[in-house]
């Protein structure tokens, strides 16, 4: 009778069940297919005829675990079940569903059956991963054919839950993706714990990060837990790991082995569930061979490596991470400046980048600081990119070679660099040429090379003591 | 020929990756050469099932739904997939053996009730 009944309602109200963009399937009590809307049908591959009368879970093929088992449960207890499985179809395709189940009644109010509605999630996966995709590229810019490829890893990367060593110059933005790659992954609404390792000196580095318990040393009054606590469930990343000492490097391996470890003169183990990402600017298979970072731990981290190529060798980023810059000090120091020269352009082509996207972001916002027009010239750009570089490797094609370098030359020769502003070692530099300027206008004289400097006699003799010109 | 059913219960289970019991029998002529055989497997997946499939030298194979990866597999180690069957595997045995049973096939037996009795 209750079939019966059911079924006369379904009747009715088969059009309208046709009318929903979901699958949706009438039970009855014995778990039987009643009916099929149109849209189930196209998904199972089952038409109504074929499928009624037939144990439901025969044609919906769940993975809601043996003989309906849920279904069964709704229909006894009455309480509504929403969960996320899939369906095998008769065509071998298994499609990802959200099922919301929940129990019919007759106009007595008696359980008359079970209503399976199959929400088709296969776009909304497709459209998750697009979105991830697009999280990882919306904070890191990049249009070269190198940062593709590390986007295109990027997002692979996201989805697994392996370690992740990140390798690349400074500046080039490792940090970023560490947190690209966090926020992508499954772990996004965990929490995301950055850790210098090269920040610390070892004894603190290992309270830091395993935490310690109470008077475990001289000023321990209290327990703390550690980053890799704080981190549980979520991911830790490790910046600077060529700079981890090598007993710390043997605790990490066995966190990474056993995902357990004991806190800071502790003795109960503490097991956490994390997630590492490392980065290093080092090259960890030279430090290996030195002896400075053990084999065991690089091959550990390194189950996936993602490269971060220096500026100099991403084709076309330049000018487009400028323009960024550009517009973004703008904004925020209420300047108008709209652009770059094309001779400043082609410079900055030229230029090698030793410090990367960190050094071009400071050279956008030196001019956007000093520029007083609206493009910025030449003359606008700091002082020390017309300098010799001292990096010998830079020497021979770098700055230097730019045709405008020697027209510049002079009017940089004495220009005071702004701190910070130069390269490592270029101050050095600077300064050495300041001081032979000095002694050969003064024949030698170190009182009067002093009073040209403007220094104390003592500081002339310490600098030159200091950098061997004696 | 040796036949391999994936099964649940007294049926043919309706998903190949979540068949935990597997009957295996081998015929001549149409006729059973010994009783079949029935395992029980520790672990429920696909792959398992596949490599269990090659071990046992099976011909044929017969399933509920099976995702179209597991299916080419199986096809490309040169074994018969019969997929999306329905049914009670005794009758689906007999239909196999007889070389009368197609993909997609809904044998009688499959409601609730006869499900229950």
């Amino acid at each position: 009778m209750k079939i019966e009944s059911v079924l006369q309602s379904v009747s009715v109200f088969g059009e309208l069940l046709n009318g929903i963009p979901h699958g949706i399937a009438i039970l009855g009590t014995d778990l039987c297919i009643l009916t099929m809307n149109r849209y189930l049908e196209a998904m199972t591959g089952y038409s109504t005829d074929e499928a009624r009368g037939v144990y439901g879970d025969f044609i919906l093929r769940t993975n809601l675990g043996i003989k309906n088992q849920i279904c069964a449960e709704v229909l006894k207890s009455g309480e509504s079940v929403s969960i996320d499985g899939n369906i095998i179809n008769r065509r071998r395709k298994k499609i990802p569903v959200h099922f919301t189940i929940s129990r019919l009644h007759d106009g007595e109010g008696q359980p008359s059956g079970v209503l399976f509605v199959l929400e088709d999630s296969s776009v909304v996966k497709v459209e998750e991963l697009s979105h991830r995709e697009q999280s990882i590229r919306s904070k890191i810019l990049g249009h070269s054919s190198q940062m593709e490829n590390v986007f295109e890893l990027m997002t692979v990367l996201a989805r697994t839950d392996a370690s992740v060593l990140i390798t690349g110059e400074t500046g080039t933005g490792k940090d970023l993706m560490a947190e690209a790659l966090h926020k992508s992954s499954q772990r996004a609404r965990q929490p995301f714990i950055k850790v210098n390792c090269g920040a610390l000196p070892e004894a603190l580095l290992e309270s830091e990060l395993f935490g310690h318990v109470k008077g475990a040393f001289t000023g321990a009054v209290n327990e703390t837990a550690g980053m890799f606590r704080l981190a549980h469930l979520g991911t830790i990343f490790l910046t600077e790991i060529g700079d981890l000492s090598l007993p710390l490097q043997v605790k990490l391996l066995s966190v990474l082995d056993d995902k357990e470890f004991f806190p800071v003169g502790g003795s109960k183990k503490v097991k956490v569930d994390v997630r590492i990402i490392a980065a290093t600017h080092r090259s960890l298979r030279e430090e290996v061979q030195q002896g400075r970072f053990r084999e065991d731990l690089f091959y550990r981290l390194n189950v996936l490596c993602l490269h971060s190529p220096p500026l100099r060798e991403r084709d076309g980023d330049i000018r487009l991470l400028l323009d960024h810059f550009l517009r973004q000090f703008n904004a925020k120091l209420g300047r108008e400046v709209t652009d770059f020269s094309p001779e400043a352009i082609d410079f900055l082509n030229q230029y090698r980048y030793p410090g990367n996207v960190r050094e071009l972001r400071n050279i956008a916002e030196y001019s956007a600081n000093i520029c007083q027009g609206r493009v910025v010239e030449v003359k606008d750009l700091p002082a020390y990119l017309f300098r010799p570089a001292v990096n010998p490797e830079m020497k021979s094609s770098s700055a230097m070679s730019h045709p405008l370098v020697q027209r510049e030359e002079a009017v940089a020769a004495r220009v005071t660099v702004p701190a910070g502003g130069t390269t490592p070692g270029g101050w050095v530099d600077v300064e050495k040429e300041m001081i032979l300027d000095a002694l050969r206008s003064s024949g030698g004289n170190r009182s009067k090379a002093s009073e040209i400097l403007g220094w104390g006699r003592t500081t002339l003799w310490r600098k030159l003591k200091k950098y061997k010109m004696a | 020929m040796k036949i391999m059913i994936t099964t649940r219960g007294d049926f043919v289970s309706p998903r190949f990756d979540s068949s935990s019991e597997v009957l295996i029998a081998s015929y001549y002529d149409q006729q059973l050469m010994e009783e079949p055989r029935s395992l029980l497997l520790s672990n429920v997946s696909a792959e398992i099932l596949c490599d269990l499939a090659l071990k046992e030298n099976v011909a044929i194979v017969v399933c509920g739904g099976i995702e179209e990866e597991h299916y080419q597999f199986l096809t490309w180690k040169k074994i018969v997939v019969i997929d999306s069957v329905i049914g009670p595997h005794e009758a689906v045995l007999e239909l196999g053996m007889k070389n009368r049973l197609e993909p997609g096939i809904i044998l009688p037996g499959v409601t609730s009730k006869e499900v229950a009795s």
